[in-house]
């Protein structure tokens, strides 16, 4: 067990190094550079700049230093907003990214099993229709289309939560619901199937016949067998919320989760006076390296 | 598996109460019902993205210059009127040969208590000039004697053009007659910094608190990078009855359609420009709703030409290319945000006349005159010789929008083969800065409301952003002798006639000059948009 521990934990480092290492050399490659504007900077202050984010060393140099600071938790300072550095972005939004994640991935497993299971022991009745319908568009449904739909819905017309923004636990509800649509859809999917093929089993008929209860039996004995199968879907789930949160993040404007991660870090701000908005443009990729 | 989801819904639970604590659970809803009489001096707008820098020598940005232009205060302020007005100084004098400036200071302090000194501008302006504190608007300052000098390490700070000779007197040197440095002066690179301060803490701007002090109508009380920015009222202000809003909440939120929804649910008092942008879908909605407000400001879209490369080295294939463009319908069709269709390089903020320009908009016939000179002159028998014309943009649905049309009216009118190209921003304007493109589209807006600020790019064959590689010595020479006139009449005069030369010559094709487009509360009132499109809240309220 040890022994596969420390392999999968040397694996990720190797894989973390080998991403490190082409995002490093990918921006190399990109054209233009940080400061990159339509108001020309005057040569003298771009050199300056060079010089203070080491952008006027070799390029060997510069990709030794990077690695030694990406070892040692330091990311550097931003490009995009001066007088803040990359841990401070992270610091700021990882938080917010944890605990959406967590309420995303509680609701998607809480309601796909309930959904589920309904659907599984009612099944071809209008439960199962419908809860399965419910988790095609789901499935089909991008989290962002799902996100301004729940902001028409459930902020504009019913007024019920604030429609963006973030501050109290209100806040959090919709972005959380946009995000674990997706999951929760597989999981009740999953669960039906597996709960069909478990209520299917010889020993459920025997638990029958023994004369128990439809909710002992379905608890007790076929629940607990379909969520074996159920748990995979941890995984899956939860890196579902990372590309769910970039979207998020433009439609609630949940100020601070994953994207100034991967904008500051691997595509160094294009920013000037008019270049701002083109920034944006930039950065999908370079998240999705790192996603 | 029950414990594990009691684990997880603790779990969530004690999250909960965590972020529910941080975020203070503020409710704005407060007094709605109190009536008419007296409406709640907030204003709550979204600012779009976090703030370059709250610096204001490092700022270098429009949202950041949003955010200073309400907390702090130069040495003038535009007024409502939209020309400067003293501000910081109660006074001023100007030497005989307009290179000396002496301004008086007002008693005036800062939000901490601190009196506002001479020394306090001299402190910030040499402060943004010395070259190890990398400010990127640095060069706003070039007009004070030495000041490039400094910048680029080849003189000391020492020798630039600002002393602070008492306490309340400053004396500034200029390079050279500078007619529009009191527009300058209200410019953020040229806002004072508290010197005491910021000799004590370096990082004094990094975040509000107790060393975030400030001089202008509102101060910063609060800062949640990328989330929000609160202002409240100064009560330190010199002018401080003028100052009705008691708060300002800025949100950063990147989706414009989002800021929309949350402006009709009320939750926002404008949505748009200057602060942010409307979607350009919604546009044409809110004007059949009648809660659209256009206003121009000082900017121009417009395709520049590379004079070097054939058959763009030819003045009147230029001009035939220019004439045979709809403005009107890329205006009406494409960017549909009551944009003003442009035949002249200065926006009309600043030359009123040039709402009409140098010639009409889609002038087909002249344009095929002009073609066929063209042709005979460079040689081309008709028009299928002519080499295919590249446009080039960078990566954007409305840029691309724009070239099509643009190709169409080309082929449709003069029968002209082009091809379109697209580029990433960093690729497309590096391949214009070195004059690798045939045509290529641009945006340029002002600093401050001087012709000149539209002119001078071209003055120099290679300076840093004229990228059509055109250069004419009567242009210059009007553009050096602009900046020693010191009658405003005839300066003015001086740079009609420079323009005049420019749309003669054409190295660009101007499209449309730039709007603001927004919706705001009905009851609000005295927000100040600059002919920049620059805002201000001093003089705001609800009524």
């Amino acid at each position: 067990m040890l022994k596969y521990i420390l392999r999968r934990l040397a694996s990720i480092l190797l894989t973390l190094f080998v991403i490190v290492t082409i995002t490093f050399f990918l921006m190399r490659i990109a054209p233009g550079n940080p400061f990159t504007s339509e108001k020309r900077l005057p040569p003298e202050i771009e050199a300056n700049l060079n010089a203070h984010y080491g952008l006027d060393q070799p390029w060997y140099k510069q990709y030794a230093q990077y690695l030694v600071k990406v070892a040692t938790w330091d990311f550097g300072p931003s490009f995009k907003y001066k007088g803040q550095t990359v841990n401070d972005l992270i610091a700021d939004g990882f938080p917010v990214s944890l605990y959406l994640g967590l309420e995303a991935l509680f609701i998607a497993v809480f309601f796909g099993i309930l959904l589920g299971v309904f659907a599984a022991v009612r099944q071809n009745s209008w439960i199962d229709y419908s809860s399965m319908s419910l988790a095609v568009i789901g499935i089909s449904v991008p989290s962002f289309i799902m996100a301004a739909v729940l902001q028409y819905i459930f902020a504009i017309k019913l007024q019920w939560f604030p429609i963006a923004t973030w501050g109290s636990f209100k806040h959090t509800i919709l972005p959380a619901l946009a995000l674990a649509m997706m999951p929760l859809a597989y999981i009740a999917r999953l669960t039906r199937s597996t709960m069909l093929e478990v209520l299917n089993n010889d020993y459920i008929k025997t638990a029958k016949s023994k004369g128990f209860s439809e909710r002992v039996i379905v608890y007790r004995h076929a629940l607990r067998n379909s969520l074996s199968s159920g748990h995979l879907l941890f995984g899956p789930a939860d890196r579902q919320h990372h590309y769910g949160k970039l979207c998020h993040r433009k439609n609630f404007r949940h100020p601070r989760s994953w994207r100034p991660l991967c904008a500051e870090h691997y595509q160094p701000g294009l920013y000037g006076h008019h270049g701002r908005d083109h920034f944006l443009q930039h950065h999908p990729l370079a998240c999705r390296i790192v996603g | 598996m029950k414990k594990r989801f009691a684990l997880l819904l603790t779990l969530l639970l004690a999250l909960g109460m965590v972020l529910s604590a941080c975020g203070g659970g503020k409710n704005s809803a407060g007094d709605k019902g109190s009536g008419k009489e007296k409406p709640k001096q907030e204003f709550r707008v979204n600012i779009k993205t976090e703030p370059f820098s709250l610096h204001p020598g490092l700022a270098n940005d429009t949202t950041s210059g949003t955010v200073l232009r309400n907390t702090f205060e130069g040495l003038t302020r535009i007024g409502m009127d939209g020309k400067p007005e003293l501000a910081m100084a109660e006074d001023y004098e100007v030497s005989e040969d307009g290179t000396v400036y002496t301004f008086k200071l007002r008693d005036a302090k800062w939000s901490n208590g601190d009196p506002v000194t001479a020394h306090d501008f001299e402190y910030a302006w040499k402060w943004a000039l010395d070259p190890k504190n990398e400010s990127q608007y640095a060069y706003q300052l070039y007009y004070l004697k030495n000041g490039e000098a400094a910048n680029t390490g080849k003189a000391s700070l020492d020798s630039v053009g600002v002393k602070a000779q008492d306490d309340k007197t400053l004396v500034v040197t200029l390079e050279q007659p500078t007619p529009y440095f009191l527009e300058l002066t209200a410019f953020y690179t040229y806002l004072p910094i508290n010197s005491k301060i910021a000799q004590k803490n370096p990082d004094w701007y990094k975040n509000a608190g107790e060393d975030y002090v400030s001089n202008g109508p509102f101060k910063m009380v609060t800062w949640e990078h990328r989330n929000k920015i609160e202002l409240v009222k100064n009560d330190q202000y010199w002018d401080k009855d003028n100052v009705k809003l008691e708060k300002i909440t800025m949100h950063m939120i990147e989706d414009v359609n989002t800021e929309l929804s949350m402006f009709k649910k009320g939750e926002l008092d404008w949505a748009g420009a200057p602060f942010s942008a409307l979607p350009t879908d919604s546009i044409e909605q809110l004007e059949k709703e009648g809660i659209l407000n256009i206003k121009p400001i000082a900017g121009v879209y417009w395709y520049k030409f590379n004079t070097e490369v054939k058959p763009l080295n030819n003045v009147k294939i230029r001009k035939a290319l220019a004439y045979a463009i709809d403005r009107e319908a890329i205006v009406k069709n494409i960017t549909k945000a009551g944009q003003i269709p442009a035949m002249a390089a200065v926006p009309p903020s600043m030359f009123p006349e040039n709402e009409k320009g140098y010639f009409k908009d889609n002038d087909v016939e002249t344009a095929k005159k002009l073609l066929e000179e063209g042709l005979k002159e460079l040689g081309y028998k008709d028009v299928s010789e002519l080499p295919v014309i590249k446009i080039a943009y960078n990566t954007d649905e409305a840029h691309q929008k724009i070239a099509q049309a643009i190709q169409d009216m080309w082929k449709k009118n003069l029968g002209i083969k082009t091809e379109l190209e697209n580029e990433e921003w960093a690729v497309y304007i590096e391949k214009l800065h070195r004059g690798d493109y045939m045509v290529g589209r641009m945006g340029w807006l002002g600093d401050f409301n001087d012709p000149i600020n539209f002119l001078e790019l071209f003055r120099d064959k290679n300076g840093g952003n004229n990228d059509t590689r055109w250069e004419n010595p009567q242009f210059k020479q009007l553009l050096i002798q602009s900046q020693k006139e010191r009658d405003p009449e005839k300066r003015l005069e001086l740079l009609k006639q420079a323009e005049k030369i420019f749309m003669d010559e054409m190295p660009v094709a101007p499209i449309y000059f730039y709007t603001n487009a927004w919706v705001q509360k009905d009851n609000l009132k005295d927000v100040a948009i600059s002919g920049l499109g620059d805002v201000q809240l001093k003089w705001a309220y609800f009524e």
